[in-house]
């Protein structure tokens, strides 16, 4: 395997939690509600999906032990934002809070053991084939899960008329509701497959990133994940690429600091957030194209009239 | 009238017996910086106060703790509530509660203060212990340049600070001992636990050509990405054998309990008074887990060089040059604890540039 394949590689798996859960995100805040509980959520995935795996013996049933948890965990946000109205910052920097801290009680007795991988994707010749067959044809099977779903939601958003509805939802709640739409159960369900997906990129880094289950083992993916959604000003695909250059600067530079270029690492640490603000200061030039993404109700309360 | 006057004296003879059980029972706290369930650094201290408990008898030892106390202000606070709620010592176990143990102490005489790997002692009541577990490190460098095929391993490291530069140079200097030409190359994650990017760093050691990997920061991940790489690995912390059956050659294990024992003994014994330890293999602080997964003549060289650090030697002995060339330690001159505690500069043959 050559080097450049190797980094490809490596910065796919790097990228493969951030974009499922900036996806997830970004489909909450199109309805209109911000959940910044992700990196909560992200956890709770974590540590059921290793714990699932484990009990059970199935890496599969562990990402979708996370998917559901990751779904019902995020049920606590929409009911308390959603049906008690109260305020969304607050609740969802709660639900972080909770998710971490439960997660570490619940994973108490995993702690220090082994977890069971997902095993890569492997297609008889095609695999094989010499540099893309391990990039296209041999990469774990939830890369191509995500991919899959930045074309699904890109699709269902733009390109189908539950999308609308949803993005109407979001960019003004009053007129949709006039209009007859059902607010709060479009919110529901959006907050439900930010939990989703939430839960099974926590899934990914616990059984395929490092099968293994630690406190805290999310290191703050979830937050960075959140920063990619108005990275990519909410477009699926600029998800894609905000995930992508994410990982590409993270593992390029640990790359140039094992080639021993001299460079001092503090600065090449912090080059993917350097990156990051610089796009976002880039995008936020064209103030035309943010105001039109921009969710106009994003994080304002719904309440419907009687 | 009798009957009443018996219970009472039973009640007070009872009560009186509740007290003095009270008193003998020392209560030992601890702060850790991270959870306890980080399976490194922090498990390792829970596991040394357990241990002491253990030893010392639960009837005689109380033990409480606090997990993930950021270093600073908050350390303070939850200092202060220790010595308030009738802690009789606190462990403070990591670098950055230095300046909150010392202010704190001053303020309860009474209660003692025990600070892992600092060095101020500003009352009598604040000790200060550590490990020298760069001997450790001298043992795996030993084993690494036998092991290596290619005659290149790779650190992953955490933070530019004393301590860890100390362990690169450790290795170093252990490797260099069976292999002159031996080449190091350094990763910096720039953080004690994060296991995804701890994966990301090994990974690219092994694509560089690394065919053993050693590490400095916490979490198992690189030993994992070793196992599915098929390379060796060198464990930190704790024995870490379960995540690379095939993979780990020994491990680094933090051995806290005989020092905690020993502490809150003094204190159950009305003898305990301020020192600075920095306790190494020959006090059983630095424990190395099983050597496996080598032959024997590597493992036979491994357990002499660990015979001759417990008998007396220092890694750390002349001739030895800085990175640049020039001489630092002449031969058989010894550095002294001072310089290695604040040591900010490479040997020569690491293959890095030291961030300042």
């Amino acid at each position: 395997m050559g080097v450049i394949e190797a980094i490809l590689l490596t910065i796919a798996t790097a990228a493969t939690p951030l974009l499922i859960a900036a996806i997830g995100e970004l489909v909450v805040e199109r309805s209109g509600v911000l959940n910044l509980g992700v990196e909560g959520m992200m956890i709770m995935g974590a540590v059921t999906g290793f714990g699932v795996a484990l009990l059970t013996g199935s890496p599969w049933l562990g990402m979708l032990g996370g998917i559901v948890v990751g779904a019902l965990f995020s049920l606590l946000f929409g009911f308390l934002t959603l049906t008690l109205v109260t305020n969304q910052v607050a609740t969802g920097l709660a639900l972080t809070l909770l998710g971490l801290g439960l997660s570490g009680m619940l994973g108490e007795s995993f702690v220090g053991q082994p977890g069971i991988r997902l095993p890569n994707l492997h297609i008889p010749v095609l695999s094989d084939l010499p540099f893309v067959g391990g990039l296209i044809f041999g990469q774990d099977p939830i890369f191509y899960v995500s991919i899959a779903l930045t074309a699904g939601v890109a699709w269902f958003l733009f390109y189908t008329h539950a999308g609308l509805t949803l993005r109407s939802v979001g960019d003004n709640h009053a007129s949709a509701h006039a209009l007859g739409i059902n607010v709060i159960g479009i919110r529901y369900l959006a907050v439900m497959f930010g939990g989703a997906c939430a839960g099974l990129a926590g899934a990914y880094l616990s059984v395929v990133y490092t099968p293994q289950w630690v406190e805290n083992m999310t290191a703050g993916r979830g937050w960075i994940a959140l920063a990619l959604v108005v990275f990519a000003s909410w477009r699926p695909w600029r998800v894609l690429a905000g995930a992508y250059l994410f990982g590409a600067v993270t593992i390029g530079q640990l790359h140039a600091q094992a080639l021993g270029l001299g460079i001092p690492s503090q600065l090449l640490s912090s080059l993917p957030y350097l990156a990051t603000v610089v796009v976002l200061v880039l995008i936020s030039q064209n103030k035309r194209l943010t105001m039109v993404n921009t969710p106009a109700s994003l994080g304002r309360p719904f309440v419907p009239d009687r | 009238m009798k009957k009443t006057l018996l219970s009472l004296a039973a009640a007070a003879a009872v009560m009186s017996f509740g007290t003095m059980a009270a008193e003998a029972k020392v209560k030992a706290c601890f702060i850790y910086v991270g959870p306890i369930g980080d399976f490194g650094w922090s498990y390792q201290h829970h596991q040394g106060a357990l241990e002491a408990q253990k030893q010392l008898g639960e009837d005689n030892v109380e033990l409480a703790y606090l997990e993930s106390v950021p270093e600073g202000a908050d350390a303070e606070r939850a200092l202060e509530r220790f010595a308030r709620s009738g802690c009789n010592i606190i462990f403070t176990t990591s670098f950055g509660y230095m300046d909150a143990t010392n202010k704190v102490a001053g303020k309860f005489p009474d209660v003692k203060f025990e600070h892992a790997t600092g060095y101020k002692r500003e009352h009598p009541n604040v000790s200060t212990y550590n490990s020298k577990f760069h001997e450790g490190r001298y043992v795996q460098g030993v084993i690494a340049a036998k092991m290596s095929k290619a005659g290149v391993a790779g650190y992953i490291a955490s933070f530019p600070i004393p301590e860890v530069v100390l362990g690169i140079n450790a290795f170093m200097l252990g490797a260099q001992s069976v292999n002159p030409d031996f080449k190091l190359k350094v990763v910096w994650a720039n953080t004690w636990f994060d296991p995804g990017k701890e994966a990301d760093a090994a990974k690219a050691l092994i694509d560089q050509g690394a065919d053993i990997i050693t590490q400095h920061t916490d979490s198992t991940a690189a030993m994992q990405v070793a196992a599915e790489r098929g390379v060796k690995a060198f464990g930190q912390a704790s024995d870490m054998i379960k995540f690379g059956p095939d993979t780990q050659l020994t491990s680094i294990v933090d051995n806290w309990g005989p020092y905690y024992a020993k502490r809150i003994k003094a204190v159950m014994d009305g003898n305990w008074e301020q020192s600075d330890v920095w306790g190494g293999m020959a006090d059983g602080h630095v424990v190395m887990a099983p050597y496996t997964n080598m032959p024997d003549d590597v493992k036979k060289a491994a357990e002499d060089t660990q015979a001759k650090i417990t008998g007396g030697f220092s890694p750390f002995t002349g001739p030895i040059n800085k990175q640049d060339g020039t001489e630092w330690l002449k031969a058989g001159e010894v550095a002294d604890n001072g310089v290695l505690l604040g040591l900010n500069f490479y040997v020569k043959g690491v293959d890095d540039k030291l961030p300042q």
